[in-house]
């Protein structure tokens, strides 16, 4: 299993052909509290970079997008409930959604953890 | 993070960074947005002890000599020739067309009158006035002041231990006190009021002694620094608008629910009526509300706990645009979505039903009484 980054600021955590989605510690710490989360429908298609979720602080709303061609098998109802889940536990229980890739080798073009942390130390 | 070189610092600046401050550009400062603990810790901690906010951002001036009042009175729709020494009034400085150029909040102690502006509109303020009333009276920019607000319910227990008297005051009245720090007697003129709909303070003192008394003051076991974010959060559950976002050059004090700042005295039939910009649409505004505007501020809550934020479209239950929020969030005491908007006076009425339009969803909205939160201020 592996971990994968955008320079949107989710993580992709791969497992085959199915990947978890969230928002990293830098994107959660960049919004402050989360109050809203807006999440995905299950079963429903997307294309790579479209919006999917929202995630909203008191202040500020920003949009969560598909890291790849991808159907969606599940959202995670905890979150919905308790969205400050975003920020206390971003790549455990704050998780977004699973998908079905269409093509996993669609995810070798992001960023590993190393090559993360460089970017998002320099997006500050 | 670090602000970009134009960016002007206020004087605690280098405390704010200390606290570990989230700074942020605002009105051409590098200001304090939130603290570690967070926006939501923040305002709680407002509301149930209490926040020091800088504000120093803000502009203020000094209006000296004997014309002083009447002038004043030529460019705003309020009451200052009549304001009692010691008083503290609202007030809005208005276009030849009516629109709003600024809220402003101002004093008469007596040798002076006081006022405290925008940051983001203070230098077109001060012109504005020096240009229109600076032949009958001396405008006085004061750029050597800080400005601190201490609010909430434990304010005046923190506040009252480092400076005796200030419990004396009442909303909307102030004077000048001695803060003592324990190792330095900080002369202040302070007022009791804010923007947060709690009882508290807004304090003015020189820049050279504002880092001494926001020590003295976080020293204090009620109080937590608290930073712009929170400011604006728990303004909206206040019900008080945001200049630029919930009033501008479109609107007028009626279009914007404030006539309410508009005493008796400069209303038709008053002893001073009218004699301010724009006074020919708003006197008739104020005559005929339903014909003369077409809009008007309401306060909104969603219905599901979606928020709404600002420039979102708004809609009657037929479809139609009928007007935008202007400012909007999950309020964090209240904790529902709650929103300020324009809508037509047709569906300005309490209990009205529109619709906001968040991502291509329609969010049902009920208008609702402000404030959204009680307000808390000390009345004697």
């Amino acid at each position: 299993m592996s971990i994968k980054y955008t320079p949107d600021h989710e993580w992709i955590k791969l497992d085959g052909d199915i990947a978890t989605v969230g928002i990293t510690h830098h994107a959660q710490d960049a919004l402050g509290d989360v109050v809203f989360v807006d999440l995905p429908e299950v079963g429903k298609t997307y294309a790579a970079k479209d919006a999917a979720a929202v995630v909203e602080s008191v202040k500020a709303a920003a949009d969560v997008y598909m890291p790849a061609n991808a159907e969606v098998l599940e959202v995670n109802e905890a979150l919905r409930a308790d969205p400050s889940l975003a920020n206390s536990d971003p790549l455990g229980a704050g998780w977004f959604f699973k998908i079905k890739l269409a093509n996993p080798a669609d995810l070798d073009a992001l960023m590993d953890e190393t090559s993360y942390t460089s970017f998002a130390a320099d997006s500050h | 993070m670090s602000a970009p070189e134009s960016l002007l610092n206020v004087p605690l600046n280098d405390l704010h960074i200390t606290l570990g401050a989230r700074m942020v550009p605002f009105a051409g400062y590098s200001m304090p947005v939130q603290y570690p603990v967070g926006l939501i810790a923040e305002h709680k901690h407002t509301r149930s002890a209490a926040g020091l906010f800088d504000v120093s951002h803000m502009g203020q001036l000094r209006l000296v000599g004997p014309d002083a009042a009447a002038a004043f009175e030529s460019l705003i729709p309020v009451d200052v020739i009549d304001l009692p020494v010691g008083k503290q009034r609202y007030g809005l400085l208005l276009n030849d067309e009516g629109g709003i150029l600024d809220d402003l909040m101002f004093v008469n102690r007596g040798t002076d009158i006081f006022v405290i502006v925008n940051g983001a509109c203070k230098v077109a303020d001060i012109a504005h006035i020096q240009a229109k009333i600076g032949s009958r009276c001396e405008v006085i920019p004061m750029p050597e002041r800080a400005l601190l607000a201490l609010q909430g319910p434990q304010a005046v227990t923190a506040l009252s231990r480092l400076a005796p008297g200030v419990e004396k005051l009442v909303f909307m009245t102030g004077g000048h006190f001695t803060v003592n720090t324990g190792t330095q007697q900080i002369d202040v003129f302070l007022t009791r009021s804010g923007y947060t709909g709690e009882d508290g303070f807004e304090i003015s003192v020189h820049a050279s002694d504002a880092l001494a008394l926001a020590n003295a003051l976080l020293a204090q076991p009620e109080v937590k620094p608290i930073g712009l974010g929170a400011r604006n959060s728990l303004r909206l559950e206040a019900g008080l608008p945001l200049y630029g976002n919930d009033i501008d050059t479109g609107t007028t004090p009626v279009e914007g629910a404030l006539q309410w700042a508009i005493q008796k005295v400069r209303r038709a039939g008053g002893a001073r009526a009218g004699g301010y910009p724009g006074a020919t649409k708003i006197t008739a505004q104020l005559a005929n509300e339903a014909a003369a505007t077409g809009k008007k501020r309401v306060g909104l809550v969603a219905l599901e706990r979606i928020p709404v934020r600002e420039h979102t479209e708004l809609q009657n239950l037929a479809g139609e645009r009928i007007g935008e929020v202007t400012s909007g969030l999950l309020g964090p005491t209240i904790d529902k979505p709650i929103a300020m908007g324009y809508v037509p006076l047709e569906l300005a009425a309490l209990g009205s039903r529109v619709n906001a339009i968040v991502r291509g969803k329609a969010v049902p909205m009920e208008v609702v009484a402000m404030p959204f939160v009680p307000t808390n201020y000390f009345r004697g």
